[in-house]
């Protein structure tokens, strides 16, 4: 026999603060090892440099403790740790580039971006005092997702590169609308589903034992859905659009606890892959890429060059990776954005990498956490969707770079150079931030 | 720099990381269970009391979640869930009232639909515990009665709200 009591919560900023000297230790570390190597060690910028990861940190904690004095305690180090590794990765890649004579200034972009998207997360836990204001705005956050998506379309702004149009020129700069709209679908998911739920689980047709929704009670849901989907399919980005519908059927399913969403999702899926893997070249094209990377006729082609040349390094890399800057990770096209961790694999090695896959695990199971700790419904289905949103991004770059799912262009949240989403991913750590405060604050307010 | 140094710093920055992994895991440790687990057998009284800081200012009469009641309580009595969903859960019983419904505000919330927000009261009436229900929809039944009028509350007593049982014990 036992008795059940609830543990007295701690807010865990101490434990925060300490974390955080590790993490700015660690970034301090990756960045002094990456100059090292380069021989281009100056200690007056590593003490600048140090400088400024010690005010980015004490920032975001004083403002925790200011805003969100019972947000969690780990979310912040973990998801710091990585964009610094980041930083100091795609750094050394610059090195690397100018080694072959290419200029590039990636590293130095990329920190900016870093320090806007942490602005933006303060901004967040500044403004939004309660998440479930943004329950108001659930159909707007539909059509912000929608019309985000659309806006590469548009003649004047958008931008196809690489084969993908999911660019828009803002102020000389190329956004990834897709990253915003990825929040917006998960607000819009959560709001409708919170309302919806019960007549989604426990109104419909019984098959097989398994109950299935009426069309009616899906109705918005699917349009929203099948417009992203084409979108999605016309501008060619696969990795966005299995994403958005793994996002759509975990959050349902956490919505609904029904495990016929789950089969349902799957099987449209299959369908779905298959259909385009006969219909669209670019998507065969892809499908052969992955199941014979290592076929000599493909390889030639081009078509899995550089999945196995990131396949290569990542084996150089070993057990303990080559070391940082020690490495030739500039060999595999896109190493600092789309293969950065084709890059981390090989210069940290498998031991490196496991750390950083762990510390992502991390950041879901805060965010599951925080869903199975608040209360109220829009909030958990928040919740998990952001964080599904991230685990699954993860496994989608993860997964395609190491050859078990096909390649798809995603981007490595905070890890990956990219400014949408790095902003994008911080205004996610952002409500994470301020839902979980919310959920572990011993009593509600009022409010 | 020779290649001993240099694969000490290798091995360096990768045993940092994982030095940070591993205190994140660690904080987070004492968060993965929402609830303390206590052996019945050796008491809570074997138990240190909480000398910890409460996060919040204590909040008498929201007891469970502050734990503000259970340490002060003269008696040893409690209020244990034996059916529906928080099955298991004990609210120790102090001088101050113990609300019970759906709200957030109650000292045990249970997420029912025949629940009401308010739904009834178990507080100490001089020495005898008794129970009121506060309107409720759906009535509190204290055995089979229906409770309209406080009545009292006695050792072993069996409330029933919705799905939801709740025994009387010290």
């Amino acid at each position: 026999m036992a008795t059940v009591a609830e543990v007295t919560v701690r807010t865990g900023r101490r434990a925060e603060l300490g974390l955080l000297a590790l993490t700015v230790l660690i970034a301090v570390a990756a960045r002094g090892l990456v100059d090292y190597h380069a021989d281009y060690l100056v200690i007056s910028d590593m003490l600048v440099y140090t400088g400024a990861w010690v005010a980015v940190a004490l920032a975001i904690h004083l403002a925790l403790r200011r805003w969100a004095p019972f947000a969690d305690p780990v979310l912040v180090p973990a998801v710091l740790t990585i964009n610094g590794i980041g930083l100091a990765m795609i750094r050394r890649i610059d090195f690397a580039y100018a080694a072959r004579g290419r200029e590039t200034d990636f590293g130095q972009v990329q920190a900016v971006w870093t320090l806007l998207g942490i602005s933006l997360a303060i901004l967040v836990i500044l403004l939004l005092r309660d998440y479930k204001l943004l329950r108001r705005f659930t159909y707007t956050a539909g059509v912000l997702g929608l019309v985000g998506l659309l806006l590469p379309l548009l003649p004047g702004i958008g931008t196809q590169i690489n084969g993908a149009r999911i660019w828009i020129n803002v102020f000389g700069k190329s956004l990834q609308p897709g990253e915003f709209a990825k929040i917006a679908f998960v607000v819009f998911f959560a709001g409708y589903l919170v309302s919806n739920r019960d007549t989604l689980a426990l109104a419909g047709p019984k098959v097989l034992g398994m109950r299935f929704p009426r069309p009616r009670d899906l109705g918005p849901l699917a349009l929203v859905w099948v417009a992203a989907m084409l979108v999605q399919i016309y501008e060619r980005d696969l990795g966005t659009s299995l994403l958005l519908f793994g996002i759509f059927v975990a959050m349902l399913y956490v919505a609904t606890e029904q495990l016929s969403w789950v089969l349902t999702g799957m099987a449209m899926f299959t369908v779905g892959a298959v259909a385009a893997g006969a219909f669209f070249s670019h998507v065969g094209a892809r499908y052969t890429a992955w199941l014979h990377a290592l076929d000599p006729e493909v390889y030639r082609s081009g078509q899995s060059e550089q999945l196995v040349r990131g396949l290569f390094g990542m084996a150089s890399g070993g057990l303990f990776g080559t070391g940082l800057g020690e490495g030739r990770p500039d060999l595999v096209p896109y190493a600092e954005s789309d293969f950065i961790v084709a890059s981390i694999g090989e210069e940290l090695g498998l031991t490196g990498l496991l750390a950083i896959l762990t510390l992502y695990i991390v950041i879901v199971q805060r965010a599951m956490r925080t869903a199975i700790g608040i209360r109220h419904g829009f909030g958990k289905l928040l919740s998990a969707g952001l964080g599904f949103a991230i685990g699954l991004q993860v496994f989608i770059v993860v997964g395609g770079v190491t050859r078990v799912i096909p390649l798809t262009g995603l981007t490595t949240p905070f890890l990956a150079y990219g400014g949408s989403s790095m902003l994008a991913n911080w205004i996610v750590i952002g409500l994470l931030l301020r839902i979980s405060h919310q959920a572990r604050r011993p009593e509600e307010s009022s409010a | 720099m020779s290649q001993l140094s240099i694969t000490l710093l290798r091995m360096g920055f990768l045993v940092l990381l994982w030095a940070m992994v591993l205190s994140a895991i660690a904080v987070l440790r004492a968060d993965l269970y929402g609830t303390r687990i206590t052996s019945r057998g050796r008491g809570r009284e074997a138990r240190p009391a909480p000398a910890e800081k409460t996060a919040a200012p204590s909040r008498a009469g929201t007891g469970i979640r502050t734990g503000s009641i259970s340490t002060k309580a003269p008696s040893n009595a409690h209020l244990s869930v034996t059916a529906g969903p928080l099955k298991g859960t004990t609210i120790p019983l102090g001088s101050a009232p113990v609300l019970v419904g759906r709200a957030s505000t109650c000292t045990l919330v249970i997420d029912d639909d025949y629940c009401s927000a308010k739904h009834c009261r178990v507080y100490l009436d001089a020495t005898t515990w008794m129970v009121e229900d506060l309107g409720s929809t759906n009535g509190t039944y204290l055995g089979n009665q229906k409770v309209t009028d406080p009545v009292p509350f006695r050792e072993g007593d069996v409330i029933r709200i919705g799905a939801t049982a709740l025994e009387l014990r010290r």
